[in-house]
């Protein structure tokens, strides 16, 4: 067997049929955190049952600390964090809302938490399926943020995560995304390295200045104007850092597993005159979309965003140089104005027909001929200078 | 125990709270904070929740601390000391870490009484090794003097104002000492600033507990309450001198009463004492006054049937393990 992206043959014997959420937990047990402050939500609930376990059959080590709420989780884990053990989290949806105000505070005090998220809606209504609102919610806090698409790219972002977090010249809080439902719950054959790898892969944690030493350090002072901004353009220098420093990240881990990522990536991108952009689990409809347009002659390719935060915007406009029209999926939507992967892209790019498509809101399918409908519009002249479809939707709304 | 010469003599020679703070003058906090931290022995580790102390200590790129000190925000501290007792505990198990920490949490009644009431039931009813100080100044200090959940009844506050329709606050205080102890923890205590001896004493017994501990300190706000700085000490010394702050413990759910003013004064010389509760004399609500010193002596005269039935307790070997029969 030969995986998509490697054609190394893989070892079978690796291979176990496990949801998102248990790849995660594997991860987890393998990296072994020292503390994991925690509070249930669905679709997370998976992750933390899955691990509980294991460090009930005392399989991992971890002190899991049953916080009463998302926001002392991760206030715990921030503590922690910063007296100097490795601290992990996992949350969704309302829960990251709620501790989104110690998210913020996460990476301005540099606590480099990796936090799996099971991206799901955000009421209201209340909803618990796949989209990226919750995620969205945390663009700008100054996390790095990774949106996967395959269970077995989960576990594999758990593990470079926790390296990429803890990178001396980023010490940032790192997200791993994955879609509520279609990747958190449903198997699929995923490759479980060798734990003695993981370990050797990941390391001790070493922070660099931790609270519990003989140096008696003030954390989470406050800054007048005259030291706020230059403190925050630090913050923002090691997440741009983040990602000059991931490829030797994914290279090493390539080397253990042939698995070989990038930032972005593109299908069948090398001829494409239409292109389309899009995150998370969708990514397979996608590229079956463009399979299907492909075989009736249509140059027509795919780019997978997978480094949202920070943006690889070079590596995405070079992707995209030659193409002359383009559509961004967002799984979210920005009242009043334009979703974010779509704004990041038109920064990112020159191309004069960009059109935004907003799909799967609250865990709605998207289907291969949403997709061939959205490419079909491409070659058609703009109707507005500015159009947002809705996919999906936007049918049920003519109808009425 | 040490006495006030040699927690004196501690806090001069390496001040974990030192000079360069910006609390005002006369304020209560730096009492609390010195007393407490001078008070135990070992290496500490501090997690502040937001409000005056944080803020007047800690203005970028100086500190007025020496000791490890943390801040995130305000309504976590419990949560934030949680995972660093957690990563001590993992610390120490790994064998990565050899000193041996106190955590001592400072927080004011806004974040401990309202905000952070939630974080610190979550932290308490886990059960983490942590010394939870509320340093009670009766409302939102840091803020411009909002009430809390610890603003006393007919309180002025710039959210409670008095006048021609308001008598202050419309609310009674809550009892927070009575909600902490409900989660059954070892050692829960009330002090004040006015009584450092026996703050210090609390501390050290806090401490030496197993699990979780908290003090309720009132300490005192002179712009806040409205007084002059010098009279700090003279105005809270009436809050405890008129059952209006008992200063208490309660140790393994046996309650004792540690200061017993004789005679007590009335606790109208408490209100009388700053200009938050002036509005009390000016003869429009006569009854008002009456019906909070009867709540005073009410509520004394409950402590003192708990006390009573808690005698026994402090006499026998369970109670002599904490060094207090006297
Ligand atoms: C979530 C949040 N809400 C409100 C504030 C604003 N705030 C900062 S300090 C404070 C009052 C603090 O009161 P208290 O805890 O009693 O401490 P004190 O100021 O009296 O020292 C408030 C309301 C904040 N920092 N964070
Ligand atoms: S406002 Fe009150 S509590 Fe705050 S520093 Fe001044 S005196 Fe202290
Ligand atoms: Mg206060």
């Amino acid at each position: 067997m030969t995986s998509w992206f490697t054609d190394k043959p893989q070892d079978l014997r690796r291979f176990r049929v496990l949801t998102g959420g248990q790849a995660v937990a594997e991860a987890l047990r393998q990296i072994d955190p020292d503390v994991f402050p925690v509070y249930p939500i669905t679709p997370q609930t998976p992750i933390i049952e899955a691990f509980a376990q294991c460090v009930a059959d005392g399989r991992s080590h971890a002190r899991i600390l049953t916080a009463e709420s998302e926001h002392s989780a991760m206030s715990a884990a921030v503590g922690a964090a910063l007296a100097g053990a490795r601290a992990m989290t996992a949350t969704a949806s309302q829960g990251l809302a709620y501790m989104i105000e110690i998210v913020y505070l996460a990476a301005s005090l540099r606590a480099p938490v990796v936090i799996a998220v099971g991206n799901r809606a955000l009421s209201g209504p209340i909803n618990i399926h796949g989209d990226h609102s919750d995620g969205m919610l945390a663009r700008d806090s100054g996390v790095v943020q990774v949106y996967v698409t395959t269970a077995q790219e989960a576990y594999d972002w758990m593990v470079m995560g926790v390296r990429l977090a803890e990178h001396g010249e980023v010490l940032l809080p790192v997200m791993v995304g994955l879609d509520g439902f279609t990747l958190t719950h449903s198997a699929e054959p995923v490759e479980i390295l060798a734990d003695a790898a993981v370990q050797e892969f990941v390391g001790p944690y070493a922070y660099p200045y931790p609270l519990l030493s003989e140096v008696a350090g003030t954390y989470g002072a406050f800054a007048m104007p005259e030291h706020y901004f230059e403190i925050k353009r630090q913050q923002i220098a090691a997440l741009e850092r983040a990602e000059a420093v991931l490829p030797a990240i994914t290279r090493s881990f390539a080397k253990l597993c042939g698995r070989q990522y990038a930032p972005l990536e593109g299908y069948c991108m090398e001829d494409a005159e239409r292109a389309m952009v899009i995150m998370g689990s969708q990514r397979g409809t996608a590229q079956e979309a463009v399979d299907k347009l492909r075989e009736r002659g249509q140059k027509v390719g795919v780019v997978t965003v997978r480094l949202f935060r920070p943006f690889p915007r070079r590596d995405l406009a070079e992707q995209l140089r030659a193409v002359q029209a383009i559509a961004v999926f967002d799984r979210a939507s920005t009242p009043g104005s334009f979703p974010p992967l779509y704004l990041d892209t038109r920064a990112a790019v020159r191309t004069p027909r960009v059109d935004s498509v907003i799909y799967g809101l609250g865990g709605r399918d998207l289907t291969p001929d949403d997709i061939v409908a959205v490419f079909d519009r491409l070659k058609r002249p703009a109707v507005d200078a500015d159009p947002i479809f809705y996919a999906g939707s936007d049918e049920i709304e003519q109808e009425r | 125990m040490p006495n006030l010469r040699t927690l004196a003599e501690r806090q001069a020679a390496r001040p974990a709270l030192g000079s360069g703070h910006s609390l005002c003058r006369g304020c209560g906090i730096p009492l609390v904070v010195r007393t407490v931290l001078a008070s135990i022995r070992t290496p500490v580790a501090v997690v502040n929740a937001t409000g005056c102390l944080e803020v007047a200590s800690t203005r970028y790129p100086f500190t007025a601390w020496s000791v490890p000190w943390l801040h995130v925000a305000f309504e976590n501290a419990a949560a934030v000391a949680s995972g660093v007792e957690s990563a001590y505990l993992a610390l120490r198990r790994r064998g990565a870490l050899r000193q041996n920490f106190t955590f001592v949490v400072f927080a004011g009644d806004g974040g401990t009484y309202d905000i952070g009431l939630q974080a610190l039931s979550g932290a308490l009813e886990r059960g983490h090794r942590f010394l939870y100080v509320c340093y009670d100044n009766e409302g939102y200090m840091n803020t411009g003097v909002q009430r809390s959940g610890a603003t006393p009844r007919a309180a002025n506050t710039t959210t409670t104002p008095s006048g021609a329709t308001s008598t202050g606050k419309a609310e009674a205080r809550k009892n927070l000492t009575e909600i902490v102890l409900a989660h059954r923890i070892p050692y829960v205590a009330q002090a004040a600033i006015s009584h450092l001896q026996d703050l210090s004493d609390k501390v050290e017994r806090a401490t030496h507990s197993e699990g979780p501990s908290f003090l309720n300190v009132l300490s005192a706000c002179p712009p806040g309450w409205g007084y002059e700085p010098r009279d700090t000490i003279a105005v809270v010394q009436h809050a405890v001198n008129s059952g209006y702050w008992p200063l208490l413990e309660v140790i393994e759910g046996h309650w004792r009463l540690t200061v017993h003013p004789e005679p007590r004064e009335s606790v109208g010389d408490w209100f009388g004492s700053q200009k938050r509760f002036r509005h009390l004399f000016d003869g429009v609500d006569v009854d008002l006054l009456a019906s909070l010193e009867q709540t005073a002596e009410a509520e004394w005269q409950r402590l003192a049937e708990m006390e009573a039935r808690d005698r026994d307790w402090f006499a026998s070997p369970d109670g002599a393990r904490w060094g207090l029969s006297d």
